[in-house]
């Protein structure tokens, strides 16, 4: 059941390949008998969720390509173009646009869940780093991508976000000048918005393939923590595991369906349907959410380096997640006083979020320090201390185990089957 | 038990300390919008089979037509899409005309000239001035707004919780409602506020001082189906034609969503059935219930 066999090519064919290219053992063994701990939960079909999203993105934005002209002058009206005479130009675009928040708020499940059972922990820091890498990836994916339909919000957010780059000192404003192509947001950025728009993807997709032969090569971690030990530990990864992400996927699907077809422009600013106008600045310039949590901090701090600095160190700090957290259970089911910080952390994550897509004053600006104090100290401060001092609950001897006691608190009185 | 319930408890204080946080930003967040907030209008493109109604695109287009079109561009639509399914439902032969009332400019001919002539059905709607300098030189030094996608480029902020709210209820008509509010909303400035010169107090503009000088009377365009001329229901009509303007697919959009929705409903049902049979025997393993022999 497990399905630990080898592959066996049957056709002349196959045996012939296998001699050349042992493609299909590899496939088979990666994806076919993969053993896969059997306690996962749903919260571990997100990595699916994620390689579907890529895939989507990729299909649809190459045909969005093969209609848009990226060039100021008709970069908006192409885009509009692809919306009226472009048949099903509509849904590639909107699927497109709204794929881009779905597939943020997958990447964010897939890393919340990789926090809570301490997925990062011995043996996976490669893999969490890998992870990290992708996720810096998207962002800059998706930020060159909202700049292309060159609506007023594309323009702006383009302004502000190269200017971040201004506040390092002496030589600032020089890579700002380099990052442009000249001396303001103009066409030589849009065109080189465009071609990182169609190259970062396949470097995603490069840094996925690495990110899934390291998870192959440690295997993957499960909700109790506690490495498989035995066959009867595991299952196949197909059936088993294809099918429970396939469900998944669809109902991932559903939700995404809903947006797309009855919310496309939910998500999307309406500032963005106005052409780019140099000359006029928007009352109000928000990032898409998916990025909002982050441009909270960058404006919590009143110092313009120093916030710049912050933003940096909010995503570079999670590639220290392995060291810093210092305990050596996984799991946060079995760390009553971590899964509080972590609840609170994710909270704070959630709050900043919502103080980004405000006005930075008053109330919200002090809401937003405290949540960004929060932030740093639960990572810099709380994870290593919290290691050393707190309680954990007694781990199951093995996965089997804590399937048998569902439904039955760990440390209750049922006795450890066997011995 | 007791020692269970404390747990509880601590967790209703939590929710309850949850929600009044909550409230409390919504209540700020609300409290930091400016303007009034448009009212909500019945729209028939409202929700997942809500479609437009072509006899209220022609009034709106009639509107657009005789009012709007005198300092409004619409340079996205062409007079085509006026006879595309999913529009006012006009014929080609209707299109054609409309078009062939329009002068377009046109060339250069074999003469190296530009030159005037008929609007032609796949022609776009030529703007009313030559360029937006034209535009600012002849209204006072104010830019009408293009019309093309105008009902998808504005809106208003619902806040904190709505927005949530308006997720569940499909709620997308902001621009239109935001247009209607507008057309609507021209009154007298209220006793101390102070109006730029050439400006216009309107309740729902942010800032309330508006360049547009009220655009509709009651009675103003002629409707000959027996729909009320009143400018609550031009500007009804009028948003709903901007509305078809800047999202002509919305008609195949909801169609289609429909049959996205069903397949979806059906193949991921048929996916967790083929889950559950699959991890039966996973799940039920007799060789994990029968304790194990030591190995």
């Amino acid at each position: 059941m497990s399905g630990h066999s080898t592959y066996q090519p049957q056709s002349p064919f196959m045996q012939w390949l296998e001699r050349r290219l042992p493609i299909a053992s590899l496939v088979y063994s990666s994806f076919i008998a993969y053993p896969t701990p059997r306690n996962l939960n749903y919260w571990w079909t997100f990595g699916g969720i994620l390689t579907f999203m890529l895939g989507v993105q990729i299909i649809t934005g190459i045909v969005l390509a093969m209609h848009y002209t990226p060039h100021v002058d008709f970069a908006f009206n192409s885009v509009e173009g692809i919306m009226r005479d472009v048949n099903y130009g509509w849904l590639l675009r909107y699927v497109h646009a709204s794929g881009a928040s779905f597939f943020f708020l997958a990447v964010y499940v897939h890393m919340a869940r990789g926090m809570y059972y301490g997925s990062y922990k011995e043996p996976r820091e490669v893999l969490w780093i890998l992870g990290v890498i992708l996720f810096l990836l998207m962002i800059v994916t998706g930020f060159v991508g909202y700049v292309l339909p060159w609506g007023q919000m594309s323009f702006w957010a383009a302004t502000v976000i190269t200017n971040l780059f201004s506040a390092i000192p002496g030589v600032g404003d020089p890579i700002v000048s380099w990052l442009w192509g000249g001396y303001a947001v103009g066409n030589p950025t849009l065109n080189r918005f465009y071609s990182l728009h169609y190259l970062l993807p396949f470097v995603i997709v490069g840094v996925v393939v690495l990110h899934i032969w390291a998870l192959h090569v440690v295997g993957q971690n499960n909700p109790t923590g506690v490495d498989p030990k035995t066959e009867k530990d595991t299952v196949a990864f197909t059936p088993y595991a294809t099918i429970k992400d396939a469900f998944f996927i669809g109902l991932f699907c559903l939700v995404f369906a809903w947006v797309v077809f009855y919310l496309p422009n939910y998500l999307l600013a309406t500032d963005n349907y106005i052409p780019a106008n140099p000359g006029q600045t928007p009352t109000h310039i928000v990032p898409e959410w998916y990025y909002l949590p982050f441009y909270a901090i960058l404006r919590a701090i009143p110092n313009k380096l120093i916030g710049v600095c912050a933003l940096g160190l909010a995503i570079a700090s999670l590639v220290f997640l392995p060291w810093l957290d210092t305990s050596r259970v996984r799991s946060a089911n079995y760390r009553p006083a971590f899964r509080q910080c972590l609840f609170i952390f994710f909270a704070a994550v959630i709050g900043l979020g919502y103080l980004g897509s405000q006005e930075p004053s008053g109330g919200y600006v002090i809401a937003a320090r405290i949540l960004t104090v929060y932030y740093f100290a639960f990572i810099w401060i709380i994870l290593p201390i919290l290691g050393l001092v707190e309680t954990t609950k007694p781990l199951p001897n093995s996965i089997s185990e804590s399937v048998l006691r569902e439904g039955v608190p760990v440390g209750a009185s049922a006795p450890p089957s066997g011995a | 038990m007791l020692n269970r319930n404390i747990p509880k408890i601590h967790r209703s204080i939590f929710a309850l300390a949850v929600a009044a946080a909550l409230s409390v930003l919504g209540a700020w967040s609300a409290s930091a919008q400016d303007a009034e907030a448009p009212p909500r209008q019945t729209w028939s493109f409202h929700g997942p089979f809500g479609t437009y109604d072509p006899a209220q695109l022609q009034r709106g287009f009639k509107i657009y037509r005789e009012v709007c079109s005198n300092c409004h561009s619409i340079k996205l639509l062409s007079f085509r899409n006026l006879a595309e399914p999913g529009g006012p439902g006009f014929t080609e032969a209707q299109a054609s005309a409309v078009a062939a009332t329009f002068q377009v400019t046109a060339g250069p001919n074999d003469q190296g000239q530009m030159f005037q002539r008929p609007g032609q059905i796949s022609d776009y709607f030529p703007p009313p001035f030559a360029n937006d300098q034209a535009a600012r030189a002849a209204l006072g030094g104010k830019l009408p707004p293009d019309m093309s996608v105008l009902a998808k480029a504005r809106g208003y902020e619902a806040g904190f919780p709505y927005f949530i709210f308006d997720a569940f209820k499909m709620y997308q008509e902001g621009g239109p409602d935001y247009i209607h509010a507008i057309l609507t909303g021209y009154a007298d400035a209220p006793a101390g506020f102070a109006l730029p010169p050439g400006g216009q107090y309107n309740k729902y503009f942010p800032g309330h001082a508006i360049g547009m000088p009220k655009p509709l009377t009651d009675g103003q365009v002629e409707y000959t189906d027996g729909t009320p001329a009143t400018v609550d229901q031009y500007g009804r009509d009028v948003s709903a034609f901007l509305m078809w303007a800047a999202e002509p697919t919305l008609n195949a959009r909801h169609r289609l969503g429909f049959q996205v929705m069903i397949f979806l409903i059906v193949f991921t049902g048929l996916l967790y059935m083929t889950k559950k049979k699959l991890w039966h025997d996973v799940l039920h393993d007799p060789e994990l219930e029968k304790p194990r022999a030591s190995t």
